[in-house]
């Protein structure tokens, strides 16, 4: 109970997290379609389709301001979706959970390990899709390759923010909920496919306090552009803080739907 | 040498008590098993052995540790098998039980090594690269044990160790189980089998309502509760009549009447003759005769 359930986390939720790189490796060859696939799909479509009638943002070619944000998006989703639908099908269908906590385990280290596998899982899709957008030129190197250690602090946000629904949420369909009314939204008001600025100041304000998306995709534009401003300091320090605050939240909430 | 000892253990979930001030204790080595209907506190009673479950009452210690404040030193010295097999169905037969062992931290090549003897043990060597969907229910279920004993523990924990299984699997399973006792194990199980508890339990408790009823070996129980022979006949009521005016005592069960006896011969000849009866059984008595006499005939959910 000490420290919000922080002391109970041991080496051992290595163990699931490494669990869990296994079974992606099984499957490597599905887990690895959609960073390639999707930022092409992306920049034909949106990049190079829709950017045909926008001249430039701010000075910027349309596929060079939006590849930050897909990069952002994938994490989001990868990481989101691992610790939503997978770790709901590895919790209640296969018992997996139910198997690791009668070993030495604790639940917090079984949810630790879900986490930054989710966390981990982010990270390798924003490696895979670097090469694919440096291919397209929208991408410059090396500095874009910061993007790779930045989504791992952004997939954990996003996988602890997934353990929170998966615990409190009454079927798997339910997830449905947050997918829809929380990551899609984010998804397009988040600065990805226009600029935060043109929005109301309110909601520019709204977006940088309470969006994790916005956050992200403004310190990856600032990677892939090389242009560090200050505000970046807040959008870190931002995720970092959120994540923390809903890993522990996560933690007592999983605690409370396991043990009884 | 005492594995576990409970003092009034209590389970409340809110004001409902799944397990209601309990006191036992399994001495090292033996089988001992929990019997009730449903809903009586067995698996309950497990969970908090294999401290999944807190207590809300009294005392529980395993190996001499407190539940409460040493579940992983407990946890690391003892093997579960649950009510539902939950294999990891993600990987193959054998590197379910590899990775398992990591949760141990038990280093790779000796959990290899452990895991290709588990599988000739458990008779599933020819499974080993075979994908989970592809086992029988029965070759799940020894998965799972074979899983329960990768950290080579000193109690082993099974729920309803043979549900659902065919008979040769059940002797199988049997005589593993059997096997693990001779080498010092000490296993603590439930089961509705009653047959398989008289076989295999060295000393049990029936439990219902969350407290335990009696406590003993199966053959004291069965000495003491249900008498040395059943004597059994189809039921109407001039039968049920003269059986009273011949001062028997016997219980009606649906259309059966059975009557405890350790002279059954003498009872049978007074149905046939006094009370005119040609159909008779007479069996021993069994642990089942037991618990339905103490937990009553009445259907549980």
């Amino acid at each position: 109970m000490a420290y919000a359930g922080l002391s109970e986390i041991s080496r051992g939720s290595l163990a699931v997290w490494r669990r869990n790189l296994d079974a992606f490796i099984k499957t490597y060859k599905v887990n690895f379609i959609p960073p390639f696939v999707e930022p092409v799909l992306y920049l034909l479509a949106l990049g190079y389709g829709v950017g045909a009638l926008i001249q430039d943002v701010d000075g910027i070619p349309y596929p060079v301001f939006i590849a930050p944000a897909l990069v952002s998006i994938s994490v989001m989703y990868s990481a989101f979706f691992e610790c939503t639908y997978s770790s709901y099908v590895r919790m209640y269908y296969q018992k997996t959970f139910d198997a690791m906590i009668a070993t030495p385990l604790s639940i917090e280290d079984v949810i630790t390990g879900e986490i930054l596998w989710g966390a981990t899982r982010g990270t390798i899709y924003a490696a895979l899709m670097i090469p694919v957008l440096f291919l397209f030129g929208v991408i410059d190197m090396p500095t874009s390759l910061l993007l790779i250690p930045f989504a791992f602090p952004a997939g954990f946000l996003f996988s602890a923010i997934g353990i929170c629904f998966t615990a409190v949420t009454p079927g798997i369909d339910a997830l449905n909920y947050p997918a829809f009314l929380f990551i899609t939204p984010m998804f397009l008001f988040s600065g990805t496919f226009f600029p935060i600025g043109i929005l109301p100041q309110t909601l520019q304000y709204f977006a940088f306090g309470f969006l994790p998306l916005a956050n992200i995709v403004n310190v990856n534009r600032a990677i892939t552009m090389g242009e560090f401003s200050p505000v970046l300091l807040y959008n870190i320090v931002w995720v970092l803080l959120v994540a923390l605050l809903f890993f522990i939240i996560g933690l007592n909430l999983m605690k409370r739907r396991l043990v009884d | 040498m005492e594995i576990i000892t409970a003092h009034n253990l209590e389970k409340y979930f809110g004001t409902l008590a799944a397990v209601d001030g309990i006191s036992f204790s399994v001495k090292k080595g033996e089988i001992f098993g929990f019997l009730g209907p449903n809903g009586a506190g067995k698996t309950t009673a497990m969970k908090m052995i294999h401290c999944v479950s807190k207590r809300t009452g009294g005392d529980l210690r395993v190996f001499g540790l407190d539940t409460d404040i040493e579940p992983r030193m407990i946890k690391q010295r003892l093997g579960v098998v649950p009510q539902e097999n939950n294999p990891d169905p993600d990987f193959t037969t054998f590197q379910n039980l590899t990775i398992y062992a990591r949760y141990f931290g038990i280093p790779r090549s000796e959990a290899e090594k452990r895991a290709e003897e588990l599988l000739e043990f458990m008779q599933l060597s020819e499974k080993r690269d075979a994908p989970i969907e592809t086992l029988s229910g029965g070759m799940k279920r020894r998965l799972i044990i074979a899983r329960a004993l990768m950290n080579e523990p000193e109690l082993l924990i099974l729920d309803e160790p043979t549900i659902g299984l065919d008979p040769q699997a059940r002797h199988l399973i049997w005589e593993k189980l059997r096997h693990l006792r001779s080498i010092g194990c000490t296993l603590v199980m439930t089961t509705h089998y009653l047959d398989e508890a008289e076989r295999l339990c060295d000393r049990l408790v029936i439990m219902d309502s969350g407290k335990i009823l009696v406590e003993g070996s199966p053959a004291e129980l069965v000495r003491k509760y249900a008498g040395k022979e059943i004597v059994e006949a189809a039921a109407n009521p001039e039968f049920v009549a003269c059986l009273k005016e011949k001062r028997i005592e016997f219980e009606v069960f649906g259309d059966t009447i059975q009557v405890q006896a350790d002279d059954p011969q003498i009872i049978a000849q007074i149905m046939m003759e006094s009370c005119g009866r040609e159909r008779i059984t007479v069996r021993m008595a069994t642990l089942e005769d037991v618990f339905l006499k103490l937990t009553g005939r009445t259907l549980r959910e």
